[in-house]
This record gives structure tokens, C-alpha cells and sequence, in this order.
């Protein structure tokens, strides 16, 4: 009965999407990809995937770049062919997805106009997934202040914005402390939507965003190590959404070196086994990248399930790794640095 | 390389002095040259292999910065534009110096950190450890590439140098020195063909006083025949001064 009800709106969408899925390479394309000499056999690997002939069109000789681009560029074409044609309170949900670029871009920008740079210069430089109707607009806005009032305040993103920073904290926060501010803001928001929209949907995306949340409380901790950040503005970075809130995060705060953010993960099974895998030695898989493979399992998961709208979350994010692994692959072809050339996520 | 490639000196004594103390002037600036050209290819040479040492390694940390950039893309994903739009001054300066290599000054360039890192939390949420690495490669190369633009110019500087007092030196030794010598030879033989003339003269003259002193013997012994004795009456126009031109 809910397949029917879901089905009415979504049920297409959901059948293209896992129609998508099913071109994500596979552990038996990446052996092809792995093997390659230069880009072009690589370009021609590609060609035999879903990917088709998607650089076809590029004189050579090919640049790691143009393929990182175009990758990007599929990516979005398919993701915006699903945005057109879903309605409430899917676009929704599709339109939360896009604002995590769409804070990345205005984090661009608002760098951009702090150091005097002219916007017009910036805005190819955007996601495209992150663009939004007042990009245009944002060039009116010569100063911080103006750029908050004029435009800010429009955007989607505005709800984060009123929330957390001032107009003051523009000109004098720390570029990155605003954009994981306001990332906090986001993921918070987005666990919040999915809770309402109930069902499967909230089952699995908020096991999805509750682990991005403790993995950005994590990695922040660690990265901060060493750095001018306070232990209290740390602490007003961390996603309160995950599984570690409250006490893993208050854990967190107070820890002052990486064997002490370890001591707090083993009481949490899940990121206990990630950090006994991780390792700083050559060879050994780093902690970001056991969480990218966590990540990935999470994603891959939400695939067995029907009738949710995370498949898209998940695929989104898959399709993105993808464009990583492939991107790390060609740099590794392209500079014939084999050594490390495996360390890519593999995703089926 | 004829007797005509000389200084155009009057031959005299003097020149001579003046042309002998050129030769030993020039000969001891030839030494002299010689060395500082000696000491310009020892440091030329030290040079040269430090810079091929530098390539060399120059190759590895620009391989493994650039690894280390797709690397840090790789948990990151596309960070350029954020990075390049922070940046507001660089962080690694350069500061030239001078040193001095038998009186050739050479610059020498050498970095320096200007300030702290102006964007610090680079990478927080994710990648902040492939991004501190990153930093710590590129900055090693960027070191790397000063000292070798400060070899290069060095190289390219003392290259011109080595030139110059090359062929300074050979100037010397080929051209300047053989002909003072040439100069040299040339008033000499010039002033022994004036002394053999002056020798020459100086008989003739005493031959001519000779006759002179024979004749007025003579005309004396025949006015003493004819009874007048002139022996002891004084010449009027005598001076008692013998002028006699040649």
C-alpha cells in the first residue's frame, strides 16, 4: 500500500535512479581502470562503461582536469534531470542535497569579496550543483555587510545563516570556522527534514547524516590539533545530530590529542572498528579513508530498501566518490606513480 | 706577427725603461688573472654539481608534491579556488644576498617565512592531514626551487665572468705581452745601431783631428823656414776651443 502511495510521485524517479546505480563502476572495471598506461587507455576503458562516450569530444592530449570535469558535468546532468521532475516533498529533499554545495560556493565567494576579488571571475568557478538564482545577484554586494543583507538573507541558506553568524562575524570569523558553522547548521536541518518525512526515509537517512555528523565532529577534533582553535568554538562545531551527542561530543571538547579522540570512539562499536584499522604507516588505509569506506557501505546500503528517498542522497554521494576514485586513478596514470595507485574506495 | 706589430715608441733609453717596466707590469697582471681565473672554475665546477644535484632531487619533491596534491583532491575534493581565494600574501619570501668570489660578486637568494599560515584551518571538516602534508611538500620544493634559481644565477654570472677573465688572460699571454717583448726587442737593436754609428763618428772625428793637427804642423814648420816663428804667438780668433762640427 505505501509503494503504491509513493510510487504515485516518486516511483519513476526512484526507477531511473537505481537505473543510474546499476552504471557505477565495479570492482572489475576498476581491475581494467588500474591497468591502464596513459589517460587514453584509460579514456578508453571508460568508454566500454556506463560513462559511454563521454570524453569523446576532447583533443588530446587529455588532462586529469578535463576528465575531472566532465565526470562532474554527467554527474550533474543526471542529478538535475531528477530535480525537474519530482514534486513535494521530494524536490524538497532533493533541493536539501544541493545546499551542502551550495554552502561551499557561498563560502567561495564571500572569500572572494572579502580580498576585493570581482565576483564575475568567480562564479564559473562554483558548483554547479550549488548555483542558485542570487549568484547573479551577488556581485551588487561590494562589502561583506551588504553581501549579508542583500543577498544571504534571499538565498535558501538563509535559515543557517540567521541562526549562527551575525553580520559582524563576516568580516572577522574565520573563513573555514563559517563554512563548518553553517555546515553544522545544514546537517542538522536535513536530520530534522528526514525525521519529519518518517518512513524508511528517516530510517535510512538518519543512520547516513547521523554518522557525517560524528565523523565531522571527529575529523575537526583531530584536525584541530596544533591549530589556533579553542576547545570551546571545537565544540560549537560539532553537528549535535549524530550518535555521539551528548556525551561523545562533550568526550570529544575535552580531548587534546588523537589517542584520546581513539578513547572516546571505543565506546561507540561502529567507529571503535574504523579507528582499530586506521593506521599513519605507509600502507596503511588512513582514518579518513575508513570512514569514506564506511560511508560508502552506509550508501550502499540504503539501496535495500525501496520506497525512500535516500537512494538519491546515497546515489549522489556514490557517483561522487566514483569521480574521485577515477580521478585518483588517472592522477596516478597520469604521473605514473603506481605505488599508491590501489588506495581508491571500491563501491560494489 | 711581423716587426711591425709594435708600439709605435721612439727607441731610447728611456722608452726602453718605461717598455721593461710595461712587460714585467703585464706579465705579473697575467699571473694574477691566471689565478683568478683558476679560482672562478673551482667554484664554477662546485657549482655545476650542485646544481645537478639539486635537478635531480628537484625531480623527486615535485613528483611527490604533485602526488600529494591528488592525493589531498582525493579526500578533499576540489579545494583550489577556496585556497586560491584566501590567500593574501606569500607566506615564503626571498631575500638576496652577495658573496664574493675572487672579486666577483655573486647573488644569492635565500626564502624566509613571512608570517603564519594565513589559512590554517585549511581542511578541517575532512582531508586536514593530506592537507598539512601537502603544505609540508610544496613548501620543501618551493625552498628547493629558490636555492636552484640562486645556483642558476650564480652559474650564469660566473660563466660570463670565466669568459671575460679567459680571455683577458689569453690577451695577455698572446697578443700584449709578445709584443712589448717585440717593442722591446726593437729598441734595443735600434739603440746598438746608434752605438755602433756613434762608435764609427767618434773615429772619424779623431781621424779628422788627426789631418787638421798634421796640416798646421806642417804650415808652422814652413813659416819657420821662411824665418818667421809663429809657434809662440797667440791666434787672435784662438780660443783655445777646438768647435768643430761634422
Amino acid at each position: 500500500m505505501k509503494g503504491c502511495i509513493f510510487n504515485i510521485d516518486a516511483g519513476y524517479l526512484e526507477g531511473l535512479c537505481r537505473g543510474f546505480k546499476c552504471g557505477i563502476l565495479k570492482q572489475s572495471d576498476y581491475l581494467n581502470l588500474v591497468q591502464c598506461e596513459t589517460l587514453e587507455d584509460l579514456k578508453l576503458h571508460l568508454q566500454g562503461t556506463d560513462y559511454g562516450t563521454f570524453l569523446a569530444n576532447e583533443p588530446s592530449p587529455l588532462s586529469v582536469s578535463t576528465i575531472d570535469d566532465k565526470l562532474r558535468e554527467k554527474l550533474v546532468i543526471e542529478f538535475q534531470h531528477l530535480r525537474n521532475h519530482s514534486v513535494e516533498p521530494m524536490s524538497t529533499f532533493l533541493d536539501f542535497i544541493t545546499y551542502s554545495y551550495m554552502i561551499d560556493n557561498i563560502i567561495l565567494l564571500i572569500t572572494g569579496t572579502l580580498h576585493q576579488r570581482p565576483i564575475s571571475e568567480l562564479i564559473p568557478k562554483c558548483h554547479p550543483l550549488g548555483s542558485f538564482e542570487q549568484m547573479e545577484a551577488i556581485h551588487v554586494a561590494a562589502t561583506p555587510a551588504e553581501l549579508y543583507n542583500a543577498v544571504l538573507v534571499d538565498t535558501p541558506l538563509a535559515p543557517f545563516f540567521v541562526d549562527c553568524i551575525s553580520e559582524q562575524d563576516l568580516d572577522e570569523m574565520n573563513i573555514e570556522i563559517i563554512r563548518n558553522t553553517l555546515y553544522k547548521a545544514y546537517l542538522e536541518a536535513f536530520y530534522e527534514f528526514c525525521k519529519l518525512i518518517g518512513g524508511t526515509t528517516a530510517d535510512v537517512m538518519c543512520e547516513i547524516l547521523a554518522f557525517e555528523a560524528d565523523r565531522r565532529a571527529i575529523i575537526i577534533t583531530i584536525n584541530s590539533f596544533g591549530t589556533e582553535l579553542s576547545k570551546d568554538d571545537r565544540a560549537k562545531l560539532y553537528p549535535r545530530c549524530g550518535k555521539l551527542n551528548p556525551d561523545g561530543l562533550a568526550a570529544l571538547a575535552r580531548a587534546d590529542d588523537y589517542e584520546q579522540v581513539k578513547a572516546v570512539a571505543e565506546y561507540y562499536a561502529e567507529y571503535a572498528a574504523l579507528f582499530e584499522g586506521a593506521g599513519n604507516n605507509v600502507g596503511d588505509k588512513t582514518l579518513e579513508d575508513k570512514f569514506f569506506e564506511h560511508e560508502v557501505t552506509l550508501n550502499v546500503n540504503a539501496f535495500l530498501q525501496q520506497f525512500h528517498f535516500g537512494v538519491f542522497y546515497s546515489y549522489l554521494k556514490l557517483k561522487e566518490q566514483e569521480c574521485r576514485n577515477i580521478v585518483w586513478i588517472s592522477e596516478c596514470v597520469a604521473q605514473k606513480h603506481r605505488a599508491k595507485i590501489d588506495n581508491y574506495i571500491p563501491i560494489f | 706577427m711581423s716587426g711591425k706589430d709594435k708600439l709605435a715608441i721612439f727607441p731610447s733609453r728611456g722608452a726602453q725603461m718605461l717598455i721593461k717596466g710595461r712587460l714585467a707590469g703585464a706579465v705579473k697582471g697575467h699571473g694574477l688573472l691566471k689565478k683568478k681565473a683558476d679560482a672562478l672554475q673551482v667554484r664554477f665546477r662546485m657549482i655545476l654539481s650542485k646544481i645537478i644535484e639539486t635537478k635531480t632531487l628537484m625531480g623527486e619533491v615535485m613528483k611527490e608534491a604533485a602526488f600529494s596534491l591528488a592525493e589531498a583532491k582525493f579526500t578533499t575534493g576540489d579545494f583550489n579556488q577556496v585556497v586560491l581565494q584566501n590567500v593574501t600574501k606569500a607566506q615564503i619570501k626571498i631575500r638576496s644576498k652577495k658573496d664574493n668570489v675572487a672579486g666577483v660578486t655573486l647573488p644569492i637568494f635565500e626564502s624566509y617565512q613571512d608570517g603564519s599560515d594565513t589559512y590554517e584551518l585549511a581542511g578541517l571538516a575532512r582531508g586536514g592531514q593530506q592537507l598539512s602534508k601537502l603544505k609540508k611538500n610544496f613548501q620543501s620544493a618551493v625552498k628547493l626551487l629558490v636555492e636552484l634559481a640562486s645556483l642558476q644565477t650564480s652559474f650564469v654570472t660566473l660563466d660570463e665572468v670565466i669568459k671575460i677573465t679567459n680571455r683577458r688572460v689569453n690577451a695577455i699571454e698572446h697578443v700584449i705581452i709578445p709584443r712589448l717583448e717585440r717593442t722591446l726587442a726593437y729598441i734595443i737593436s735600434e739603440l746598438d745601431e746608434l752605438e755602433r754609428e756613434e762608435f764609427y763618428r767618434l773615429k772619424k772625428i779623431q781621424d779628422k783631428k788627426k789631418i787638421i793637427k798634421e796640416k798646421a804642423e806642417a804650415r808652422k814648420a814652413l813659416m819657420l823656414q821662411a824665418g818667421k816663428d809663429v809657434r809662440d804667438i797667440a791666434n787672435l780668433l784662438d780660443e783655445g776651443d777646438e768647435d768643430l762640427l761634422f
